[in-house]
């Protein structure tokens, strides 16, 4: 574990996160939002055969919440389903290599929460669209 | 005559080490320190005379009584108020909901109730939550780009309607010091009621609530060199006699019997059960405090590093300073944004120097939406702060964008130079 939260790989994937932007034919999506800061992720995902086969995320926040979501879209591709809404803080934090204090975690944990929400979230195709909708209106889909 | 280190002195927090940096605490905003005869008074109290108040013939009891009535004495005359008048409160968030219930039964349908853009959610969720019970309307008065009320837009809003106003003295996000005699007096003409939230400006402002004309004025002791947990409000006798209570128990009464009850005079008719005995022993030795080392001092050494830090931190590359740009009716709240660093990583990386300040929206969502921004970074000053820390502030701020920056900093030769 570094004792470096900002070192280069994180500011790596915050200036160009990975796996950016949203995915047409996604099968679940989810919008997480820290309330404390206003940091915000929005995921798309496409699961077949109960894998990950794609991922795309939007986002707008910290460096800490940004690069670890882009460092878990590019971790969960191609993973078992089960097993990414398995993911825990731990392996998190085994992922990003740094020690987080506190204050930080739901800056690091951001990306999981919101991938958790899809998985857990899968819904009818059906009524898919009329959630969606409203969910991208709600959704700050730039990052500033 | 107090200097910078015979103030500090009295602060042993300030001697901490943060990241093997000289602490330098810049959060004052959220709350202050605490001089150590805020924290002897705490202990005498404890240790020497613990009592419960109002109730006991013993020797304990009556000092702990006295003790306490004379502490909210003394800072009721700090505020320029009667002890009758100043009622003791869990702080200004409790004060605020407490006379939002208070004047509840006054409110019909339709009544205004007026707020602005720049409160804190403690002044502005309960007025929320009160117009929902009673069908009044709340309205928002905006503010202008240099982040002050914009007193035109006052005019067309207020009127023979509003019952109302409920204003912060001083921005906590861009450290306004608003025109509260001037709002107060539009209020008035128009027949509305004013409460005040002074949450940020009881620290740094010498204040006379009864020339004030203010109705009701709300404070906090921690963010005034006191203790957390403790708190009050003031508001006009006239008001006050009218006014039912809105919780019920001990020490709030005059008499009960089975079925009803009569109450209390003021000030206890508000307050019922045990109160925060130490809490307002605590606060009026932080009153204590403030006065001994006197308004003089506590102002000019405020203003010249507000001003000092103004200039100071408009150097760094990358920042932008939210509210207005000079320490003419301005406090030392100072809130910042970096191009390309998030409030959350400034703060982390300043904590790294030993600079605290606080990262986020600062309970005041719709300011921030007002500004376009998700948050801020923001420094708060209180009497004890020294240019010394403005200039560290300012270091571990170009380091922060230095790294968040390296092609445009970083020294390399000419022809390798390009910009992101
Ligand atoms: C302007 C303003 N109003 C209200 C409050 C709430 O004060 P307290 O948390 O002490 O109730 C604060 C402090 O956070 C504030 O800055």
């Amino acid at each position: 574990m570094s004792d470096d939260l900002y070192k280069q790989e994180i500011l790596d994937h915050y200036w160009n996160p990975h796996n950016a932007g949203t995915l047409h034919g996604a099968t679940v999506s989810a919008k997480e939002v820290n309330t404390s800061c206003g940091d915000s992720v929005v995921m798309d995902l496409i699961i077949t055969n109960d894998r990950v086969s794609d991922v795309r995320f939007q986002g707008q926040g910290c460096a800490i919440s940004q690069a670890s979501t882009s460092m878990l879209t590019d971790k969960i591709k191609g993973m078992d389903a089960a097993q990414a809404k398995n993911l825990s803080e731990k392996d998190i934090l085994e992922m990003l290599g740094i020690t987080v204090g506190p204050a930080r975690m739901k800056c690091a944990t951001l990306g999981l929460m919101t991938l958790k929400k899809a998985l857990n979230d899968r819904v009818p195709d059906s009524s898919r669209q009329v959630l969606d909708a409203n969910n991208r209106t709600a959704a700050a889909t730039s990052r500033t | 005559m107090h200097t910078a280190a015979s103030i500090r002195s009295q602060f042993p927090i300030l001697k901490r080490k943060i990241n093997n940096n000289p602490l330098a605490y810049l959060d004052n905003a959220a709350t202050t320190q605490k001089p150590q005869s805020v924290v002897k008074a705490i202990t005498d109290f404890y240790t020497q005379y613990n009592a419960n108040v109002h109730r006991g013939m013993h020797a304990l009891s009556e000092q702990a009584s006295t003790a306490y009535e004379d502490g909210r004495e003394r800072i009721a005359r700090f505020f320029g108020a009667t002890p009758e008048e100043f009622i003791f409160t869990r702080g200004t968030s409790d004060s605020i909901n407490i006379v939002a219930r208070m004047l509840e039964p006054r409110l019909k349908p339709n009544d205004e109730i007026l707020a602005t853009q720049m409160e804190h959610h403690s002044n502005l969720v309960p007025w929320q939550q009160l117009v929902k019970r009673t069908g009044a309307v709340l309205k928002i008065l905006p503010i202008t780009d240099e982040g002050r009320w914009d007193m035109d837009a006052l005019e067309r809003i207020l009127s023979g309607n509003t019952k109302i106003v409920a204003v912060n003295h001083c921005s906590n996000v861009l450290g306004t010091i608003n025109p509260v005699a001037a709002m107060v007096r539009a209020a008035h003409q128009a027949g509305a009621l004013v409460v005040v939230d002074g949450a940020q400006s009881s620290a740094h402002l010498p204040l006379n609530l009864r020339s004030l004309d203010v109705d009701f004025y709300a404070v906090s002791s921690h963010k005034m060199y006191g203790p957390t947990g403790m708190g009050g409000f003031y508001g006009k006798h006239e008001i006050l006699e009218l006014l039912e209570p809105v919780s019920f128990g001990g020490d709030m009464i005059r008499s009960v019997e089975a079925f009803d009850a009569t109450w209390n005079d003021l000030p206890w008719k508000f307050e019922p059960g045990t109160p925060h005995i130490a809490g307002a022993i605590g606060w009026a030795a932080a009153v204590d405090w403030m006065q001994s080392v006197g308004w003089d001092t506590l102002e000019a050494q405020e203003r010249e590093l507000t001003q000092y830090a103004l200039d100071t931190l408009k150097q760094v590359p990358g920042i932008t300073i939210h509210g207005p740009n000079t320490a003419v009716n301005r406090l030392g709240v100072i809130s910042m944004t970096m191009d390309g660093v998030h409030p959350h990583d400034i703060a982390t990386l300043l904590d790294r120097e030993g600079v605290a300040v606080r990262s986020g929206t600062h309970c005041a969502m719709p300011l921030m939406t007002r500004l376009g921004i998700p948050a801020t970074a923001r420094a708060s000053f209180a009497c004890y702060n020294i240019k010394k820390e403005v200039d560290q502030l300012a270091k571990a701020l170009q380091t922060a964008w230095k790294m968040f920056h390296p092609t445009v900093t970083v020294q390399v030769p000419a022809k390798n130079l390009w910009q992101r």
